[in-house]
């Protein structure tokens, strides 16, 4: 062991283990992940930002990291907890401990990782720190001590500007129907799904006005995961508002369809004056099953969210109603307008890591681009 | 509404307890819903044959004829077809195409018969995946060798030959060249039953991985689990170690084939389960192109529950063929209640925090002559399953639930020893065609510093698999072997999944010694639960794994329990009949109000479904496990050690000197039965009748026992399991030879016996050490000296004198009493002109309690039970002054089931040691239809009219005569080699002569047909 690491929790539990990665501490809220592969999908999801993230899986690493599987510029967790930390043998690749390193992100291995996710189920999502000593002094009670205070000192997500830190620089890619991509810390694969099927991609950092984005005359728009509480963000909400104003003024004569992803789903939500509220422990894995409302038809998907819109507060005369659910806990998974080619989800379309099932909602938003483009 | 169900008959290598767990869940789903289930099935070794698992059963031969009849009879509105295997499906399809489901108004339920027959039929398969756009490797079918060769000449070589609708592939093979191609289309085109073969491109080197996948009438799907093969492509997936979920794969790769086997699915309408084979390129490395693809191949693709969907549901905790049967009758997944988490639904994927290694288990230990190499054709006869935290604990783990004796992680063949070069050891023992010592072998490679790379360049095994096992090779040579164990490094090799035994013998110490040190070091495992989930939702399945961590999830068990010990992988002489005696046992004790603990390490079977009882410990049957289990559960528990077999019974005697408590015959009884010289002396003192003989330690001792009670004689080890090493020498010579590889198998004493000529006679009886009830006699058809296990069997016995019965009864009281036995016993004799002699006593559940059990109707398992927990055949209203239930109306015969075609260099001579996978029953009221239809059942029908061959050895000339002249005078004409023709013709008959000599050693009589 090169170095020992300890986990604080805010509720007093601490959990020693063996350090990789960085070396630095790290403290955020702890978060578990059910997805069996995908690593380095789940530690490049910008969503992550200000979160610890445990694997359930317990094997990681097997395969190693490449550029085509990271779904941003960097790695976004605070750090990453494993069972076991594994090296690549894989030729091309570069070893998820070297990944992790070289963007400051550290990372503790060799805890009973299904120990700690037992007591996020049971008590809710927690705060946590992780400090790194050298192995001698493994097992202190004076580190973790000062572990679980930072822990329970350490800011809540709300306090953060995680979704300013996530959003990328402005820029384009493909071509074809214009869509204009709201950057609340986008997943790249949102963007290949659109290039995939034709469209011209223009990225708009989150700090963007609404101005900004319509003055580029899209044919759609979408509206992408990101990291933190949607409530903590008014001013993207506002954004929202009156993009969807600018649709509901051009009506379905000369529609603007917008797509709302992730965050960008409790941004319409909150837009339309409906409320967010926190999941005891949120969704996060590719197993989530999601029934349509319409067909009964259940689809398998990629989730990654604390948050929820609470469907009784969605206002009756917005428009949307709710037109999928989740299976597990009822919670709404989907909106979609009445008259407007607007819908929005609650979970991950583009998978990476996950299923590839619901890419027809790309399918879907880039008819109704291609039907806008039609009756300019 | 009425369902009929298929089973899948008996037990073969390729199709074996896997289907009695679909039959047994898909039964129990449809009563669930209110549905009436007629269940036919041959195999009366099974839990699904046992009463209240369906509504009606007939335990009759599986064919279309018999099928028919039913169908009449019971008017079912639905046939299930897709849990039977590959023989309920065929008979399904067979059913379906000769009008006989129209002609009823049978409803096919779930997956569609043109789903089946375009699945089945590989033309139609490939042609509907090109149009989907999947790739399937260049193939061709082809009914002879000329076709085959056209298509080699195009495409090249290696190919690979496959036999359409065969199980596991029999007959199959790959070809290097137009010779070997040759050879294997013709034994392909006779072993299929349409004599058909699909040539393909071969993938060898390739990944092997399969998805489980599930679609209901909604079009719904979902992937169960993935699972990745150790072994690359070449290997037929029965006989290849598989981990689950796959360990090499991206998410990229994962989502492909996932993605494509939902295509799959969807294109092939399946409503229900279906299990998807994919060869993927090995080692193509990661590019930036977002378009690019890891170049696929789709390979198989099974409609209908199979052995992997067992292993997947075992691996998950996810129950494939009960939801595959409500999907059947209509439900969606999303309507369908999860087992395991009872708040969400079957339409989920599972979520895995540990790994699942499967290694199969394989009959080479009984077939020491056997072609051991490892390809298309399966030849495995059953597995075993293992869950941990790590590869390495999970592998190890699997290792130590094989049951090999002696072959742990340290052992070496022989001849492995000479090559200490590791270049050398590669070029002579990993280059070849993979054998089933392979995992050893690797070892071998290892421990003498072999490279992974060198390694991975011939076996083409990923190196991320190499690189673990190298991490446990390396861990014990340099870590473990001849150090002092301390806290940390023994925790350490706990997690890596080194049993007590193997730090015993590498640190020098002995391995109750290595618990005491990890008992006062408080390293002991702890308890993980199966809950689909991960963890994600509070799960009530009491399915655990041990392992070491920090938290235990499984406190002990409140309330009155009682564990009972499994019988681990399937085997030839422990079969599935004593996991169907675990089963019932665990409800025997839940009527009883005790709450059942199993313990085993079989992923095909009911009793590891974690509804069969209170509690299911996935682990191997050992002493240390067993041990950490009875810590786990705190206050001192009985323990049922005499349903398991030859595994539970050899636990019993460490158990109890661990201080546990042996529910039942004392371990001191069952030692004493099963030590052939200790219970010889114990017979004699209690005026048993046995045949004479002796125990010799050499062969001069063999040579003088045998002198003096006179040739034949039976020689085997004192101390044996199933018939192991046991065989009859006609003279000296024989017997040198005997005492030759007894010695060099390591042996030592060996009991010599007069082998008598008699009928051999069998009995199951439970007593409860003063009352006996013998639940029925049944009489071998073959005479002593063929294993009972491959005798074909009798009940009631046809040609007992009441004396002789009586005296059985009487004998078989005065062992229960003297041993004395508390439970089941199991006696064999042998009946000699009006004598009786006693061949062999076990104190444990038998081979043929299921068979007695449904043929008597006496429930032994759970008076056995009852007996082991202090109650007695009185109380249990089964104390009789005569000691022998009464003969019914009915006769039955048990007929045993070989799988001989699967295996290359076997010899099909049957004698003491047993060589049979599998049993089928004839029931009827008279002999000669019970008998009829046990051969039906056994595929064994013979033809109404024809010709008989018939090759005897000169020593067995004089009885095969009266054999002959029946034939004869049934019309058959006779075919016989030179030496039986000549007696034929002497006994007035005029055969025909064949072309070829009987002693031939190079040509076999099949290959000539």
């Amino acid at each position: 062991m090169s170095r020992a690491a300890v986990l604080g929790l805010e509720d007093g539990s601490t959990w020693w283990g063996e350090a990789f990665g960085d070396g630095s501490p790290a403290t955020g809220e702890v978060v578990f992940n059910t997805a069996m592969t995908g690593y380095q999908e789940i530690a490049s999801d910008a969503s992550y930002n200000g979160q610890i993230v445990v694997l359930t899986y317990p094997l990681i690493g097997n395969y190693g990291t490449f550029d085509r599987a990271a779904e941003s510029r960097r790695p976004w967790v605070e750090a990453l907890l494993v069972r076991e930390l594994v090296s690549t043998c894989r030729e091309g690749t570069i070893d998820l401990d070297a990944y992790l390193r070289s963007y400051g992100v550290p990372g503790l291995a060799g805890i009973d990782t299904r120990a700690l996710v037992r007591r996020l189920r049971a008590r809710g999502t927690l705060r946590g720190a992780i400090l790194q000593v050298p192995p001698h002094r493994s097992q202190d009670p004076d580190i973790a001590r000062e572990a679980v205070a930072k822990a329970q000192a350490s800011a809540p997500l709300a306090a953060k500007p995680l979704v300013v830190e996530a959003t990328g620089l402005a820029r384009q890619t493909g071509s074809g129907p214009k869509v204009a991509l709201l950057d609340t810390g986008v997943k790249e694969n949102q963007v290949r799904c659109l290039v995939r099927r034709g469209a011209t991609v223009k990225i708009f950092p989150a700090t963007s006005t609404a101005r900004d984005i319509l003055s580029w005359s899209p044919d759609g728009i979408v509206i992408s995961n990101g990291p933190g509480d949607p409530a903590a963000i008014p001013q993207i909400a506002a954004t929202t508002r009156t993009l969807l104003d600018a649709a509901a003024a051009r009506g379905t004569s000369r529609p603007l369809p917008i797509l709302g992803i992730c965050l960008g789903h409790q941004l319409v939500a909150r837009a339309i004056g409906a409320s967010t509220s926190r999941l005891p422990f949120g969704h996060h894995g590719a197993n989530h099953p999601v029934q349509d409302l319409r067909t009964g038809k259940v689809a398998i998907t990629s989730q990654n969210h604390e948050f929820q819109v609470d469907e009784s507060s969605i206002p009756r005369d917005s428009g949307f109603r709710v037109s999928s659910r989740n299976l597990n806990d009822g919670s709404v998974e989907g909106l979609v307008h009445d008259r407007l080619p607007i819908r929005t989800f609650q979970y991950h379309p583009e998978g990476a890591p996950g299923p590839h099932d619901n890419e027809p909602v790309f399918d879907a938003f880039m008819d109704d681009v291609r039907d806008a483009v039609a009756r300019k | 509404m009425k369902v009929l169900i298929i089973g899948s008959g008996p037990i073969l290598i390729g199709q074996a307890a896997e289907f009695d767990y679909a039959g047994t869940q898909a039964c129990r789903a449809l009563r669930e819903e209110g549905i009436e289930t007629v269940l036919v099935n041959s195999n009366p070794a099974t839990i699904m044959t046992d009463p209240g698992v369906a509504d009606v059963t007939y335990l009759e031969p599986l064919t279309v004829e018999v099928l028919e009849r039913v169908i009449a009879r019971e008017r079912p509105s639905g046939l299930l077809a897709t849990l039977g295997g590959q023989t309920g499906l065929n008979l399904a399809v067979a059913l379906a195409e000769s009008g006989v489901l129209e002609r009823y108004g049978v409803r096919l339920l779930g997956t569609p018969l043109s789903a089946i027959q375009q699945a089945e039929d590989r033309e139609a398969f490939k042609q509907l995946l090109l149009s989907i756009g999947e790739p399937v490797p260049e193939s061709a079918t082809a009914h002879s060798t000329e076709e085959a060769l056209a298509f080699a000449d195009r495409i090249g070589y290696p190919l690979v030959v496959r036999p359409a609708f065969t199980l596991g592939g029999t007959g199959g093979g790959v070809a290097g060249d137009p010779e070997e191609l040759a050879v294997r289309v013709g034994r392909g085109v006779a072993a299929s039953p349409i004599g058909q073969v699909l040539v393909e491109r071969s993938l060898a080197g390739w990944k092997e991985i399969e998805y489980e996948v599930m679609r209901d009438s909604a079009d719904t799907c979902i992937t169960v689990c993935n699972m990745e093969n150790l072994d690359p492509m070449g290997v037929h997936t029965g006989d290849s170690i598989v981990v689950a979920p796959s360990q090499t794969l991206t998410d990229k790769e994962y989502q492909m084939l996932r993605s494509a086997a939902l295509r799959i699915i969807r294109a092939l309408g399946i409503e229900g389960g279906c299990n998807v084979q994919f060869a993927l390129h090995p080692d193509r490395a990661p590019t930036d192109d977002p378009d690019a693809q890891v170049p696929y191949f789709v390979i198989e693709v099974n409609p209908r529950v199979s052995r992997s969907s067992a292993l997947a549901s075992k691996a998950t905790g996810y129950p494939i063929a009960r939801v595959a049967a409500k999907i059947a009758i209509g439900k969606r997944l999303d309507e369908i209640p999860n087992a395991v988490t009872k708040k969400t639904t079957a339409a989920f994927e599972p979520a895995l925090d540990y790994v699942v290694v499967k290694i199969p288990r394989w009959p080479f230990d009984k077939f020491a002559a056997a072609d051991r190499s490892l390809g298309t054709q399966m030849k495995a006869t059953g597995e075993v399953m293992a869950i941990d935290r790590s590869f390495e604990a999970a592998l190890q783990k699997a290792l130590r639930s094989l049951e090999v004796k002696g072959q742990g992680l340290l052992w070496e063949a022989p001849s492995w020893v000479s090559s200490a070069d590791p270049t050398e050891f590669i070029d002579k023992f990993l280059s070849g065609a993979p054998t089933d010592d392979r995992l050893w072998r690797l070892f071998a490679a290892l421990r003498r510093g072999a490279p992974v790379d060198a390694i991975h360049d011939r076996t083409r095994i990923d190196r991320w698999f190499l690189r673990k096992i190298a991490r446990i090779v390396r861990f014990a040579e340099d870590e473990l072997q001849g150090r002092t164990p301390t806290p940390a490094l023994l925790r350490t090799a706990k997690r890596l999944g080194f049993s007590d035994a193997d730090i015993a013998t590498l640190t020098g110490m002995l391995s109750e010694d290595v618990r005491r040190l990890r008992t006062q070091w408080g390293i002991r495992p702890v308890y993980k639960m199966v809950d689909t989930c991960a963890a994600e939702f509070e799960a009530v399945t009491p399915y655990f794994y041990s392992t070491y961590e920090q938290e235990n999830e499984a406190a002990p068990l409140p309330g009155p329990k009682a564990v009972i010990l499994g019988s681990g992988p399937i085997r030839i002489g422990q079969g599935i009949e004593f996991d169907c005696c675990c089963v019932q046992s665990a409800g025997a004790l839940r009527d009883r109000g005790i709450a059942p603990i199993m313990v085993n390490s079989n992923p095909e079977t009911v009793s590891t479904d974690f509804d069969a009882s209170a509690r299911l410990y996935f682990d191997p049957l050992d002493e240390e496990s067993i041990a950490a289990v009875l810590e786990n559960e705190g206050t001192p528990v009985p323990v049922l050690a005499q349903f398991g077999g030859q595994t539970a019974l050899n636990l019993a005697d460490r158990i109890a000197a661990m201080g546990g408590e042996i529910a039942g015959t004392s371990a001191d009884a069952i030692a004493l039965a099963e030590d052939r010289r200790r219970f010889h002396d114990f017979a004699d003192a209690l005026g048993i009748p046995q045949p004479p003989g002796g125990t010799a330690e050499s062969p001069a001792e063999a040579l003088g026992v045998a002198k003096k009670v006179g040739y034949p004689v039976l020689v085997r080890p004192s101390y044996v399991l199933g018939g192991r090493g046991m065989e009859i020498a006609y003279g000296p010579d024989d017997l040198a030879r005997y005492f030759r590889s007894a010695l060099e198998a390591g042996t030592g004493r060996v009991l010599v016996d007069k082998y008598l000529r008699g009928k051999e006679v069998e009995l199951d009886a439970v007593s409860d050490g003063r009352d006996t009830l013998v639940a029925g006699i049944m009489e071998h058809i073959e005479r002593a000296g063929v294993h009972s296990g491959d005798s074909y069997a009798v009940y009631p016995a046809q040609n007992l004198l009441p004396a002789e019965r009586d005296e059985i009864v009487e004998l078989t009281r005065r062992i229960a009493a003297a041993l004395p036995v508390k439970g089941l016993l199991n006696i064999q004799f042998i009946v000699e002109s009006g004598r009786v002699w006693v061949l062999e006593v076990n104190p444990r559940a038998s081979r043929t309690v299921p068979f007695l059990t449904k043929v008597t109707g006496v429930p032994l398992v759970s008076l056995a039970v009852a007996v082991a927990l202090g109650s007695t055949l009185a109380d249990q209203g089964y104390a009789r002054d005569d000691g022998l239930w009464p003969e019914g109306s009915l006769v039955a015969l048990k007929a045993p089931v070989f799988s001989m075609a699967k295996l290359l260099d076997v010899d099909t001579y049957l004698g003491p040691e047993m060589k049979s996978t599998g049993e089928v029953m004839g029931v009827d009221r008279t002999f000669a239809p019970a008998l009829w239809k046990a051969l039906v059942a056994a595929g064994l029908a013979p033809a109404r009219s024809g010709k008989v061959l018939v090759t005897v050895a000169d020593k067995d000339k004089a009885e095969v005569v009266p054999i002959i002249e029946g034939f004869h005078w049934l019309g058959y004409e006779i075919v016989a080699t030179a030496g039986t023709a000549a007696l034929v013709r002497s006994v007035g008959l005029r055969p025909r002569c064949s072309p070829w000599r009987s002693c031939s050693t190079s040509t076999r009589i099949s290959d000539r047909r």
